[in-house]
């Protein structure tokens, strides 16, 4: 899916960017597939989405990573606000946030080059989850910067599998983050 | 409230009965089958149809006419299927309505059990919310927070399906005092700042045009537009949902703006230096070519969903709430903004003046003698008057339903604007008039729509719902066959439906207990018109043979730009260069 606003002559046209929302939802069967089907129905492409419990057991927080220009991540927001189950959703700006995904990654290793992975993945601050004759399972976790940059140097040993979760964010401090939409929905 | 036992089907009725439902559409089947043992008892009027479409539409027809929530029932799979049509129907026009499913058996879900249909899962894109519940005492504040949810806010269709055994389960009666839903908070009064800003474009503006939708009528802001109209002297232009919220004999009334609007709306909306929009949302039909769509305008927007603002146009000042409020309060910051000075608007209306007696609306007859349904159309709502209601159906006959019948009344024009589904008219009407059963209520349908959901006139019949049928007879899916005569060649790929020789329109109605009528020339068509209008104990059917090569202008073909607008075949207004 890619994101095209038809005939957006008169809407201005900006470079699309990379947005994290962190939506607040209820905690209740349908959610997800609520999110997913309106993105999906109005063609907004999804980078990456986590969902998991909060503080309170009513709500789930979803951390949602999009890439759209400035005018379709108002609608993605003011789309989003209406579905009854969204309590809030706010923007998360990468420098007031901290900002983490987590990586699984299986390495091809051999006597020579078990000390240089071990070595990169202690660089890294990563750590080794589980040792074979012929293979390492390295954990990390980081902004997407961190984890790509780890991935480059592991790549040339020979990578065979690995699984990354959606990022997750939340705002620093003890305020929330940029726009918080909790009273506007139609 | 009260607080007693009751089995989870007469805590449905019950909830039915407190949100204030007195009627409701539907048809019973196995999975709602518990919930009919209680609306034997009940007070709410049960309206028995024949389709569950039929039940849809019929709600969508009540809630129109009525300003109030209307109701549909329904069993699981099929029937609840059957409803996903005018579900989606009443969503694309803010019309609220509740739809109550049942389901099967909440420990038979996800087994493929008989007549089972995700319904939640198929509807959730085409409702503004729906429920899934599996536990009797979540009934009561289900119904509850569905109705709060379809009338409240932008209203729409909400969709509670209800498992089998909740409806057979004992259970606690409570029904909720209060709604308060954390993620649900419509706003509906505008900021203070955003009025002022309104009022000061329409201070500046020297070409300005209410450009108002059909939230004006949802709002019930008839009273204020019309003050802020009078208040302005701007040209207002009227779109197909929003017939009837601005008198068509007032003065500063320019008709319907869009595809088959007049050249006067349209052009006036080309050429504005500022639209004032009213619960309107820069639909497709509205705009042609988005990029080219009143390019030198600014833009001022009023709705009650923020997630309208922005979405095709941009708009320079967004002014978010409930519109009756809206335009009550831009009425008297407009005042305070002209005190310190009211642009003339006299050069601009010379502008539109002169488009409006260009081009007025107008229809050929036809040379052979054969009848024009544009006069057809015309003649019933000059008989009948601005007091009745009238349904269309969707194609050439809502068009110039649209065109030719003169609204003074909001809420006297129902019809399919968004969805635009073939079939509203006849169950859209019966709603209407159960909902106002002293009003004449005329459906103006087309041959092809009509044999798609005739058989409500069966229930009309049956439950003294005396309907008027217009059916604008021109043997084809006529709307489809002028995008072939203009755009195909004259191919005429199977839009011919034969209606004249088969069926026999006058013959079915009989046959379904209505009177039925045919007229074959222009000369009986008000005699014919006359006879409908004295039949008051039966619903009754006019099969009105028509030309079938008359087509609706003006039209901008889709996808073009409103400046290319066509006023009648091969006849598109040559423009004063400065204009243009």
């Amino acid at each position: 899916m890619s994101q095209q606003h038809p005939d957006s002559g008169i809407a201005s046209r900006s470079a699309t960017k990379v947005h994290t929302l962190s939506v607040l939802v209820e905690n209740s069967p349908g959610v997800l597939a609520r999110i997913a089907s309106l993105f999906s129905r109005r063609g907004y492409n999804i980078d990456s989405l986590a969902v998991g419990p909060t503080e309170n057991p009513l709500y789930s927080r979803m951390t949602i990573v999009i890439n759209v220009e400035d005018h379709a991540l108002e609608q993605v927001i003011a789309q989003l606000d209406k579905l009854i189950n969204v309590i809030s959703i706010t923007e998360l700006d990468p420098v007031a946030s901290v900002q983490r995904e987590l990586l699984l990654v299986k390495v091809t290793t051999n006597a020579t080059t078990r000390s240089q992975v071990l070595e990169t993945v202690q660089l890294f601050r990563a750590k080794v989850v589980d040792v074979a004759q012929d293979a390492v399972t390295v954990e990390a976790t980081g902004n997407s910067e961190k984890i790509e940059a780890l991935l480059r140097v592991l790549e040339p040993y020979g990578i065979k599998e690995l699984v990354q979760s959606g990022l997750v964010a939340l705002s620093r401090g003890l305020k929330p983050g940029l726009s918080t939409n909790t009273d506007s929905k139609g | 409230m009260s607080n007693d036992k009751k089995t989870g089907a007469q805590a449905l009725v019950q909830a039915l009965e407190d949100s204030g439902v007195d009627v409701m559409f539907g048809i019973p089947g196995g999975a709602i089958l518990p919930a009919y043992d209680p609306i034997f008892d009940s007070k709410i009027r049960h309206i028995l149809v024949r389709h569950e479409q039929g039940a849809g539409h019929a709600a969508t027809g009540y809630a129109q006419a009525t300003g109030r929530v209307g109701v549909c029932i329904a069993t699981s799979g099929p029937g609840a299927t059957n409803l996903v049509t005018p579900l989606a129907d009443a969503q694309m026009d803010s019309v609220p309505v509740v739809a109550i499913t049942g389901q099967v058996a909440s420990g038979a879900i996800g087994t493929d059990a008989f007549q089972e249909a995700d319904i939640r899962g198929i509807t959730m894109p085409v409702t503004k919310h729906n429920f899934l519940v599996t536990d009797p005492k979540d009934i009561p504040r289900a119904i509850a927070e569905a109705f709060h949810i379809a009338s409240t806010g932008r209203p729409g269709a909400v969709l509670v399906d209800i498992a089998k055994d909740a409806l057979q389960t004992m259970t606690d009666y409570n029904y909720p005092k209060n709604i308060d839903l954390a993620g649900y908070h419509p706003i509906t009064k505008p900021t203070d700042g955003s009025i002022r800003d309104a009022a000061r474009l329409i201070a500046e503006s020297s070409a300005p045009v209410l450009y108002v939708g059909g939230g004006a009528i949802k709002a019930e802001a008839h009273k204020e537009l019309l003050q802020l109209a009078e208040l302005t002297g701007a040209p207002v232009v009227t779109t197909l949902m929003a017939l009837g919220s601005f008198p068509n004999s007032h003065p500063q009334h320019l008709g319907m703006p869009g595809m088959h609007g007049t050249v006067a709306a349209v052009t006036a909306l080309q050429k504005a230096d500022l639209l004032i929009t009213l619960g309107a949302r820069f639909d497709d039909r509205v705009t042609g070519k988005l990029s080219s769509f009143a390019p030198n305008a600014k833009v001022i927007h009023a709705d009650i969903d923020p997630a309208e603002i922005g979405k095709n146009r941009r708009a320079d000042v967004a002014v978010v709430g409930d519109l009756k409020l809206s335009i009550a309060a831009l009425v008297p910051a407009v005042k305070d903004e002209f005190k310190k000075s009211k642009p003339d608007l006299g050069a601009w209306w010379k502008q539109v003046n002169s488009w409006r007696e260009r081009f007025p609306l107008a229809y050929d007859l036809p040379s052979d003698g054969t009848i024009s349904p544009q006069y057809v159309i015309e003649r019933i709502g000059k008989i009948s008057g601005p007091d009745s209601i009238y349904v269309a159906g969707v194609g050439q006959h809502q068009m110039w339903a649209s065109q030719f019948i003169s609204y003074e009344k909001p809420r006297t024009w129902l019809n399919s604007g968004g969805l635009g589904t073939m079939g509203y008219a006849v169950p859209a009407a019966m709603g209407a008039k159960v909902g106002a059963p002293n009003t004449t209520v005329w459906a103006i349908d087309g041959d092809g729509c009509f044999q798609m959901t005739n058989q409500e006139l069966v229930t009309c019949a049956l439950n003294n719902i005396p309907i008027k049928v217009a059916i604008i007879n021109n043997e084809s899916l006529g709307m489809v066959r002028q995008w072939q005569t203009l755009f195909y060649n004259e191919r005429y790929s199977n839009t011919q439906l034969e209606s004249k020789r088969i069926p026999d329109f006058a013959k079915l109605a009989e046959a379904m207990g209505c009177v039925g009528l045919s007229c074959e020339k222009p000369e009986d068509v008000d005699r014919v018109i006359h006879q409908a209008m004295e039949i008051n104990d039966r619903p009754v059917v006019v099969d009105f043979n028509v030309h079938r090569d008359a087509m609706v202008w003006p039209m901008v073909a889709a996808g073009t730009s409103n400046d290319e607008i066509v006023v009648a075949r091969s006849l598109a207004p040559i423009w004063d260069s400065q204009e243009l």
